[in-house]
């Protein structure tokens, strides 16, 4: 940049320095700030409404519920989250539903998921896109109906928007692989951990190709079913605020021998199918190594 | 003294004040006879340093001129072309991006008036097409004015593989990657000067980020090390790095990534547990560490727990 003879030094500085600190500073006006009352923000009362009716939701839920997420996302496209149940799940108390909402996305809802006895433990940890400065709030609803809510504030933009893979196709051609494990060594009758990963794109329809002026559609997993020994132990139903090949960690409850099932569907109504058997040992045999 | 020697003598002194007040031009450097290149800052684009923060330059052969890298606005492109015009008038036949990123494309426009061919990967404009939006967003965000008139101009000519290109006496080899940094990653082999062009295929100081795959950086940078370039110039850092060294700093940040994330993935740690402890004794190695280390580590990660 040439600068004319006639700008003083002293005055282009100063200009500079007020300029920068300005654009240093987030979208202040309209994004979200940790420091705002969450219980005040607009899409959230709605949402609530809409999903509650008037049920009281109980802000301090920490005995029942935690939310963990990280203040400011590595990368928006790929947000781990972590939601811990605070109790184990029992015939007469569980957590039947846990509500995921991320109030700046632009689908603000992100999806549920269900819980039963059989779960252990109504734990869930997964990724998400986040679109802007956020909070983020899992909503658990226990089996005698009351709703606590954990909530986060997370700095994070783009996430939604983000295109679709880092090598165009690749995760589309791929997408429908199913991996399903269990983490370590399976023990009857105590919550054993699992993971279920499939290649999906996941696409949120939103990323504009500017060359072809064409949004490629939104393609994404929409339930998440699994079962262990034919029983319900998990069953997420989400949309594309998940990200970019989706990864669940979950609980269930081995007993003897069983599998571990997991059924998955798209929006193109595609189903892709893992199966896993877990052997667990009886309690007290923990030494045996598998 | 006499009232108009003073007057002179003042005036002479405003003109030298002027002129030592005055930007200096952007600054280019001849590594290599033919081969001019500019130093970016080495820093995410501010409005401070305008986007200025890549390595962009160009060739000279007897018959015309390539670019290579435009920078990070339209401004910056303007002042790449004046430099051109600085050390010869032959015509801009080339323009030549190394791939996608907003610090090397934004420049482009600034040669529409030379009716050059606009080359780069064949991959390159669909990259471009998907991220136009966002990156045109937060380029005028982040730079304001400064990225007035910036656009992207995508390739008129393709290379998927390998091409020549004849700057007359003067041979250019382009030469596509496996996905690396990107999935359009494309060097400049310069000949006669024996001046291996990497793009961001090589960091030297600033962290290199992985937007691409790793594994597939990994084996680029293996065969790029069977290489034996004269002089080198990365997207990134000190002009004419120091070879094979640079290259080999880099390949180390990369292996140890993967081999600690491939670690955690086989010790069952969650994405964000490898992100708080992978690669911490890196963070002095490297500039802009506190920036992009973490998404590298999310980026390998979510590459790696797929791997057979």
């Amino acid at each position: 940049m040439i600068e004319s003879p006639d700008d003083t030094r002293g005055h282009s500085a100063v200009f500079a320095l007020l300029a920068s600190l300005a654009l240093l500073a987030p979208c202040m006006t309209q994004a979200a700030q940790p420091d705002d009352d969450p219980d005040k923000v607009a899409r959230w009362i709605d949402f609530r409404e809409g999903a509650f009716k008037g049920r009281t939701v109980d802000a301090h839920g920490d005995a029942v519920i935690k939310l963990d997420a990280p203040v400011r996302a590595a990368d928006a496209a790929v947000v781990p989250i972590a939601i811990s149940a605070q109790f184990p799940q029992t015939p007469t108390h569980y957590i039947k539903k846990i509500y995921l909402f991320i109030d700046e996305n632009p689908e603000p809802y992100a999806g549920s998921f269900e819980f039963t006895p059989e779960s252990g433990l109504a734990s869930i940890e997964t990724r998400v896109r986040v679109e802007d400065y956020t909070f983020m709030r899992a909503i658990a609803e226990t089996n005698d109906g009351h709703l606590y809510s954990a909530v986060r504030f997370v700095k994070a933009s783009g996430g939604c928007s983000a295109p679709a893979d880092k090598d165009d196709g690749v995760a589309e051609r791929a997408a429908g692989a199913v991996r399903l494990q269990a983490e370590g060594k399976a023990v009857a009758g105590k919550p054993e951990l699992a993971q279920v990963m499939v290649r999906h794109p996941n696409r949120t329809g939103m990323a504009m190709n500017q060359i072809t002026r064409n949004y490629a559609t939104a393609y994404f997993i929409r339930k998440v079913a699994i079962t262990y020994a034919d029983k319900p132990v998990m069953t997420a139903n989400v949309n594309f605020s998940i990200s970019e090949n989706p990864n669940f960690r979950f609980y269930f409850v081995p007993g003897g021998n069983g599998e571990l099932k997991a059924h998955i569907e798209d929006t193109k109504n595609k189903h892709f199918e893992g199966a896993v058997a877990i052997e667990a040992q009886a309690a007290g045999q923990a030494s045996a190594m598998k | 003294m006499t009232a108009a020697s003073l007057a002179r003598a003042l005036t002479l002194f405003a003109i030298f004040i002027a002129h030592a007040k005055a930007q200096p031009a952007f600054a280019v450097q001849q590594i290599a006879p033919g081969d001019y290149v500019h130093r970016g800052q080495d820093d995410v684009a501010t409005a401070a340093n305008k986007g200025d923060i890549a390595n962009v330059g160009f060739i000279v052969g007897s018959r015309c001129v390539a670019v290579i890298d435009t920078g990070g606005t339209l401004a910056e492109g303007r002042a790449l072309r004046d430099a051109v015009r600085k050390v010869t008038s032959l015509p801009v036949c080339y323009v030549i991006n190394t791939h996608m990123h907003p610090d090397h494309i934004f420049g482009n426009a600034a040669f529409k008036q030379d009716n050059p061919k606009f080359v780069g990967s064949a991959k390159l404009a669909q990259a471009e097409g998907m991220r136009a939006d966002n990156y045109l967003r937060a380029l005028n965000r982040e730079l304001g004015d400064a990225a007035k008139g910036s656009e992207i101009i995508p390739p008129t000519d393709t290379v998927d593989g390998s091409a020549d290109l004849d700057l007359g006496d003067r041979v250019l080899k382009l030469q596509t990657w496996k996905t690396a940094h990107t999935n359009n990653d494309m060097t400049v082999y310069d000949e006669k000067s024996g001046t291996l062009w990497l793009g961001d295929l090589l960091f030297v100081r600033c962290i290199p980020v992985v937007d691409g795959s790793v594994v597939g950086w990994l084996d680029d940078i293996a065969r790029i090390k069977q290489m034996n370039p004269r002089h080198v110039v990365p997207g990134h850092g000190p002009l004419d790095a120091p070879w094979p060294q640079s290259l080999e700093t880099e390949e180390h940040y990369l292996a140890e990534l993967a081999h600690d994330v491939r670690a955690a993935i086989k010790r069952g740690e969650t994405i964000q547990q490898a992100v708080d402890t992978v690669g911490v004794d890196q963070r002095d190695k490297w500039l802009l560490y506190e920036i992009y280390h973490r998404r590298n580590v999310t980026a390998a990660y979510a590459e790696l727990e797929w791997e057979q």
